[in-house]
C-alpha cells in the first residue's frame, strides 16, 4: 500500500471500477489457498475428472498404435487432400498455446497486474498444448522414427536439411518455443515449490518439492537476479511467439495453392491464436476455480477482463476473413475468387459457417456486461470459440486442396475412425496433462499474487542513497 | 537443530525476523549502513526498493544473455551458410544457396533460444543456484520467509560479526525475533 492510497481510490471509484482481489486477502491466505489444493486428499471431482480424461488417453494410445502398425493410410488424407485433421489439429493446438504465452509474457510487459492470478494456468496449458500439437506432425511424417532427419545431424548421405524450406522453419519455431515455455514456466515456479517444501508435512514431499525449488531461500540477492531473467524471458517470449504463429503460417503462405497463398496469413493467424487460446484458458479456469475454491483469487473481474480481449480478437479474426473474401474478388484472380466461393457454398459450406458463426457471432455476445460477467455464458461461447477455431483450420486446409488446378484430381476429404481417435485421444492427453498440474503443482503464482496485494509494498520513502521510490498512483487494478 | 548442544557448534548467521515490509525495508537500509557486507534480506516477493536499500547494484544478468543470443545468432548464420551454401549446396526454388533471406527465422529462432537458456542457466549461476544446503534452512523459523514473513540475515563470516555486538544491532532494528543459527563442527 502507498501513501498515495487514497487518490487511487479515489480513482477507482470515480470511474467505476472495482477492486480485483478481495480486501481481507492476506499473503498467508494466499499460500493456504494454492497450496493446500496439492496437500491434501485429491476430491471426488478430481477423480472423475481425471478417469476420463485418462479414458481419452487410452483412445489416443489405441489409435496411434493401429496407426504405427498399419501406417499412415488409415487417416482419411490422400491425394488431393494431403493435409487434413492431422495439421487441422496441429494449428489448433499450437494456437491455444499462444494465449499461455501472451498471457504470461505480453500483459506482464504491460504492467497488467491481473494477470497474476491467471498466468500458471495459461502456461501450463501453452505446454501441455505444444505438446499435443507436436504429436502430429510427428505422426504425420509416416516414418516418426526417423524424425531426427529434420535437425542439422551428421549422417551417412552427408545431407543436411534444407533451411530454405518453412516445414524445417517450423522445427525451429516449435522447438524454440516449447523450449521456452517451459523454461519460463520452471522459473515462475520456483518460489512457490519453495513455499510448498516449506509447508510440507511429510519427508518425501519435503523432498520432492525440495529438489525442484533448488534451494530457493527468498534472499533479495537473488530477487534482483531473478526478476531481470523474468523480464528478459517475457521480453523474449512476446516476440517469440509472433514469429511461431507467423511461421505456422508461412507453411501456408508460401505455397502456391489458391486460398493458402496469401500476405494477410501471419497477423490472421496470430490473432486467432490469441483468440483461441483465451477461450482455453477460460474453460479451464472456470472448471478448476469452481471445484478448487479460488473464487477469491480468480475474480469475476479476472473473467471479464478476459471476456474482452475475446471480443477484441474475435472481431479481428472476422476482420481478416472479411479482408480475405475482399483481396479475393478485388484481385480478379479467378482461381483465388473460385476459392473464396468454394469456401462459402462449395461441398464444406457447413464448416465455413460453423466457423463464422462461433468465432464472429458468438463473442459478440460479450458486448453486454451482464453476458460477459455470467459464469455459463462464458464457459459455453469459450467452448464454441473453440469449436469454430478448429474448424477455421480444417476450412482453410480442406477446403483449398480439395480442389485442385485439375477437376479430375477433385475430391472430398472424409475422417475415418482413427482420425477421431487421434484427435480426441489428443485431448486428453492435454487433460490429463493439466489434471496432473491441478493436483500437484501450485497453480496459482501465489509471489506474483502477494506482491499486489494491499499493504504488500513498502509505502513511499526518500532515501538519501537512492532514488525516490513510490507506487504508480494510478494501479488501478490493485486492490 | 539450532540447539545441538551435545557436539560443539559454531554460529553461522544471525535471522531477524520482521512483519511487515516496511519494518524490514528501513530495517535493511541501518544494515547497509552499518557496514556489513555478507547479509541478505529474505521476502516471500520481490519488494520494490529493497535493491537501493541493500545497496546492491543493478543485475548483470543482460549481459550474459546479449551474449548467449549474439552466440545463438552466429551458430545459425554459420550453420546454415556452411550446410546448404559450401558443403552440400543445394538450389531450392531458383535462389543462391547461401541466400540469407531464407534463413532469418532460423536466425531469429537460435537467437532468442540461445538468449533464453543463458537468461535461465546465467541467472542459476548469478544466484549460485541449486544450493540446498545453506545454514538458513537451520532455522525452523525460517520456513515462514516463503508464506509472509521478513528475514534479515548476517553471516559470522562478514569481517564485522561478532556474536554479541551485532545482536545488539539486530535487536535495535525492532525485528519481531532474532535467533542465532548455529551449524555443528
Amino acid at each position: 500500500m502507498s501513501a498515495d492510497r487514497p487518490i487511487a481510490d479515489a480513482v477507482i471509484a470515480e470511474i467505476g471500477e472495482t477492486p480485483l482481489l478481495p480486501a481481507h486477502l492476506t499473503p498467508a491466505l494466499v499460500s493456504e489457498q494454492v497450496t493446500s489444493v496439492t496437500e491434501r486428499p485429491a476430491r471426488l471431482g478430481w477423480w472423475l475428472y481425471f478417469g476420463v480424461s485418462l479414458m481419452f488417453l487410452g483412445v489416443l494410445a489405441v489409435s496411434v498404435s493401429y496407426l504405427f502398425w498399419e501406417g499412415v493410410g488409415v487417416w482419411g488424407n490422400n491425394s488431393p487432400v494431403g493435409w487434413a485433421w492431422d495439421i487441422t489439429n496441429f494449428v489448433w493446438w499450437i494456437g491455444i498455446g499462444h494465449a499461455g504465452t501472451l498471457i504470461s509474457a505480453i500483459l506482464f510487459l504491460f504492467r497488467q497486474r491481473w494477470r497474476t492470478s491467471i498466468n500458471r494456468f495459461a502456461e501450463a496449458m501453452t505446454i501441455f498444448a505444444v505438446i499435443c500439437a507436436l504429436l502430429f506432425p510427428l505422426i504425420h511424417v509416416g516414418r516418426p522414427w526417423h524424425i531426427y532427419y529434420t535437425l542439422p545431424l551428421p549422417n551417412q548421405m552427408g545431407m543436411w536439411p534444407n533451411f530454405k524450406s518453412p516445414l524445417l522453419w517450423d522445427v525451429f519455431a516449435v522447438g524454440t518455443y516449447f523450449t521456452v515455455s517451459l523454461l519460463f514456466w520452471y522459473v515462475g515456479l520456483i518460489p512457490d515449490l519453495a513455499t510448498a517444501r516449506d509447508r510440507a508435512k511429510s519427508a518425501t514431499r519435503k523432498r520432492v518439492y525440495g529438489f525442484a525449488a533448488l534451494g530457493w531461500r527468498s534472499s533479495n540477492r537473488h530477487w534482483r537476479n531473478y526478476e531481470r531473467a523474468y523480464l528478459i524471458l517475457a521480453a523474449l517470449s512476446t516476440p517469440l511467439v509472433l514469429s511461431v504463429h507467423s511461421v505456422v503460417s508461412f507453411d501456408f503462405a508460401t505455397s502456391v495453392i489458391p486460398g493458402w497463398h496469401s500476405t494477410i496469413f501471419p497477423p490472421y493467424f496470430v490473432a486467432g491464436a490469441v483468440f483461441s487460446g483465451f477461450a482455453m484458458v477460460m474453460t479451464l479456469i472456470i472448471i478448476a476455480r469452481q471445484v478448487y475454491g479460488l473464487k477469491e483469487i480468480v475474480t469475476i473481474k479476472h473473467l471479464e477482463l478476459m471476456s474482452k480481449i475475446m471480443l477484441v480478437t474475435g472481431s479481428l479474426v472476422g476482420f481478416a476473413y472479411a479482408t480475405e473474401l475482399f483481396v479475393a474478388s478485388y484481385s480478379g484472380n479467378e482461381y483465388e475468387r473460385y476459392a473464396f466461393t468454394n469456401r462459402a457454398t462449395g461441398p464444406y459450406w457447413w464448416a465455413y459457417w460453423i466457423m463464422l458463426t462461433c468465432n464472429v457471432l458468438v463473442p459478440q455476445l460479450f458486448w453486454l456486461e451482464r453476458l460477459r460477467t455470467s459464469l455459463p455464458v462464458m464457459f459455453v461461447v469459450s467452448i464454441l470459440i473453440n469449436v469454430g477455431m478448429w474448424f477455421e483450420r480444417f476450412v482453410i486446409i480442406v477446403t483449398s486442396l480439395h480442389r485442385d488446378y485439375l477437376p479430375s484430381s477433385w475430391g472430398y476429404f472424409q475422417p475415418t475412425i482413427v482420425d477421431v481417435g487421434c484427435f480426441v485421444g489428443s485431448l486428453g492427453l492435454f487433460f490429463t496433462l493439466f489434471a496432473l498440474f491441478l493436483r500437484w503443482v501450485p497453480q496459482v503464482a501465489m509471489f506474483e499474487v502477494k506482491a499486489i496485494l494491499p499493504g504488500a509494498q513498502p509505502r513511499q520513502r526518500q532515501d538519501p542513497h537512492g532514488e525516490h521510490h513510490a507506487q504508480p498512483a494510478l494501479a488501478v487494478e490493485e486492490a | 537443530m539450532t540447539s545441538a548442544r551435545a557436539v560443539s557448534t559454531r554460529p553461522v548467521l544471525l535471522l531477524a525476523q520482521f512483519e511487515t515490509p516496511d519494518e524490514v525495508i528501513g530495517a535493511a537500509e541501518r544494515v547497509r549502513d552499518a557496514g556489513y557486507q555478507k547479509w541478505d534480506v529474505h521476502t516471500p516477493y520481490p519488494v520494490h526498493g529493497m535493491d537501493t536499500a541493500m545497496g546492491l547494484s543493478d543485475s548483470r544478468l543482460g549481459w550474459i544473455v546479449l551474449g548467449s543470443g549474439l552466440t545463438g545468432l552466429l551458430l545459425a548464420v554459420s550453420m546454415m551458410q556452411w550446410m546448404n551454401g559450401y558443403d552440400y549446396p543445394l538450389v531450392i526454388g531458383g535462389k543462391p544457396p547461401e541466400a540469407y533471406a531464407s534463413m532469418v527465422p532460423i536466425m531469429f529462432e537460435l537467437t532468442v533460444l540461445l538468449a533464453a537458456l543463458g537468461a535461465t542457466f546465467g541467472m542459476f549461476v548469478l544466484n549460485r543456484i541449486p544450493r540446498h544446503h545453506h545454514p538458513v534452512f537451520y532455522s525452523e523459523r525460517f520456513e515462514a520467509c516463503s508464506n509472509d514473513k521478513f528475514f534479515i540475515s548476517i553471516e559470522a563470516e562478514d569481517e564485522k560479526f561478532d556474536p554479541n555486538a551485532t545482536r545488539a544491532f539486530l535487536d535495535g532494528l525492532e525485528p519481531s525475533h532474532v535467533e542465532l543459527v548455529e551449524e555443528t563442527v
